[in-house]
């Protein structure tokens, strides 16, 4: 296994070929994640790469489905799959598509319409409830997809079932499709708002791997937690840091060239 | 209908214990019997359509069989894009079921009339429409969906609907399903949902109509549409009676099928809601009757 850095690394290198590769967008929102996912899989999810369905591992779930390639990244460094696989991604019949894909193996659900993934998340936190099993779901969600009632009702539906075992990630990076959030339609004060709803808040800064994995590990005795993690869209490329643009464009070949050297991958 | 569900839903229940029920706030004096035998598989969602679908779909991935139940169009419509992707996308079972389907809630309103709820659904890949005509085809479509758990959707009526059928028949998918044969049974009524008991009265009352058949549908699908043809090419005529606008609903699914074969389409004769109710209100057979389903309109 990997540091969780070098693994952080791998996921924002394999995430800027496939969006290379592919010509296609959300790069910035996938290497918003790159940390918290490299966490989460390094230090905290209990998985079994030979056998993904494996009735007690954690559940993770990818809400914010635009950035699946930081997750076919891990899985792929995790060796759910052969790494090669990366090359076929946004091909078409490809199954590792464009929105994250419940076809690739280590994948729960798919996603692409936002407010989705957590009342599912509720859904397979509940089941555990009912048949009093141990593993706990994860639900990583964007910033802008908080605008989502769906939302909202799940996390009303979890605070009152007491479902300890689920903890939702925010990926607050301040931007959103247009604009800042703060601009489109403000979240503030969001942390307040999770607590009024039941939830246990916690706020981390998301690219810090000591403090996300004191977060992750923590688990309430009566509530969900929410973890508003405080990203940087973009994260790890300078220039691509904080603007709202890689939302959408994919690098060039500079441009690509560029942001691995910044990545300072030394390699075994 | 009410009532023979949820008898049905306890007793399939009893022997298979991945039977869940989640309600979004409604079923006041129906549910009380599941809700009690079994309160640990027993949810209201509150209202909350999107998450109650939601977490259904999320319950139905870790192997339970889940009804979500509510009142028309809350549990289709109010949540059309979870049906679409969480449920039908993923091909999981979830059985959203509808009471009050049709003109059932008459005098509700048209937030209460569910008229186009078989346009939305057969639109889905994966979905299976169950729209029982009496209370013994809700049990016979429940055992059906307990035995072959998956995407489907089972459209009740509301309560004190009479028995047509006096066992419980054996369903299939796509099947048209005898109820009454004339001797030369070259003509036959196709009926979806609750209108099984207009038609059955039409036919028993009129004379005029004595070498026409009685069939119902209450299982079908875009995937059963290949089945059609063959069903088809028995008969001279085939007039079918739906509570819900001819706009994509049952009438015209059989017309989409009949297209693989052309000639089999001057068969068929709908009889469907005008969209003129839209808006209106009044009782049940009111506006079913302002609708088009008349009985002078079905003989004709």
């Amino acid at each position: 296994m990997p540091t969780t850095s070098l693994l952080a690394k791998k996921i924002r290198q394999n995430a800027l070929q496939m969006v290379h590769g592919a010509k296609a967008s959300h790069i910035g929102s996938a290497l918003s994640i790159a940390d918290i996912l490299a966490v989460l899989y390094g230090e905290i999810i209990r998985y079994d790469a030979r056998n993904p369905r494996r009735a007690d591992r954690d559940r993770f779930i990818l809400s914010k489905g635009h950035a699946c390639t930081a997750v076919y990244a891990v899985l792929a460094e995790l060796e759910f799959f052969h790494k090669d696989n990366l090359k076929t991604y946004g091909d078409d019949f490809s199954p590792l598509m464009s929105h994250i894909s419940s076809q690739v193996a280590g994948v729960e659900f798919s996603t692409g319409a936002l407010g989705h993934g957590l009342p599912f998340g509720v859904g397979k936190a509940l089941a555990a409830q009912i048949r009093g099993e141990s593993w706990r779901t994860f639900v990583l969600l964007s910033d802008g997809e908080m605008d989502e009632g769906s939302n909202w009702e799940a996390l009303m539906f979890a605070a009152h079932h007491r479902l300890t075992n689920l903890t939702a990630i925010i990926d607050y990076n301040k931007l959103q499709s247009l604009d800042s959030i703060a601009n489109t339609m403000g979240l503030e004060p969001l942390v307040d708002k999770l607590f009024a709803f039941g939830c246990n808040a916690i706020e981390v800064d998301g690219h810090d791997h000591d403090v996300l994995k004191l977060a992750l590990s923590n688990i309430d005795s009566a509530r969900p937690t929410v973890i508003v993690a405080h990203t940087t869209k973009g994260k790890g490329i300078s220039f691509m840091e904080g603007k709202v643009e890689w939302h959408y464009k994919n690098p060039n070949d500079e441009q690509l060239a560029a942001a691995l050297a910044e990545l300072e991958i030394v390699n075994a | 209908m009410r009532n023979a569900f949820i008898d049905e839903l306890v007793e399939l229940a009893e022997l298979n214990e991945n039977i869940v029920l989640v309600v979004g706030d409604l079923g006041f004096s129906v549910i009380e019997p599941f809700a009690k035998r079994f309160p640990k598989r027993f949810f209201n969602a509150g209202v909350a359509e999107q998450n109650m679908m939601g977490l259904s779909a999320g319950l139905a991935s870790e192997g339970f069989h889940v009804f979500v139940y509510s009142i028309a169009n809350f549990p289709t419509f109010r949540c059309a894009e979870q049906i679409r992707n969480d449920v039908d996308y993923h091909n999981l079972s979830v059985t959203v079921v509808a009471v009050g389907g049709g003109l059932a809630y008459g005098n509700l309103g048209y937030s209460h009339h569910a008229v186009q709820d078989y346009a939305l659904i057969r639109t889905m890949p994966n979905m299976l429409i169950a729209a029982p005509g009496d209370p013994m085809e809700v049990r016979a479509c429940m055992r059906y969906l307990v035995k072959n758990p998956q995407p489907s959707y089972l459209r009740l009526g509301k309560a004190g609907e009479p028995c047509i059928h006096t066992t419980v028949p054996d369903v299939i998918p796509g099947q048209w399903l005898l109820v009454r044969q004339a001797a030369a049974d070259a003509k036959t009524f196709l009926t979806t949902g609750a209108t099984l008991e207009l038609a059955d009265k039409v036919l028993k009352g009129n004379a005029s109509l004595q070498d026409w058949s009685l069939r119902s549908m209450p299982l079908w699908s875009m995937r059963t549409k290949v089945a059609q043809v063959s069903q088809l090419e028995s008969f001279s005529n085939v007039r079918t009676v739906e509570d819900h606008l001819i706009d994509g609903g049952f009438g015209s699914w059989l017309l989409e099928a009949a297209l693989a074969k052309p000639e089999l389409l001057t068969r068929v004769k709908i009889n469907a809601l005008d969209p003129k109710v839209c808006g209106m209100v009044g009782k049940q057979s009111t506006l079913n009757a302002e609708g088009g389903l008349s009985e002078a309109n079905l003989c004709v």
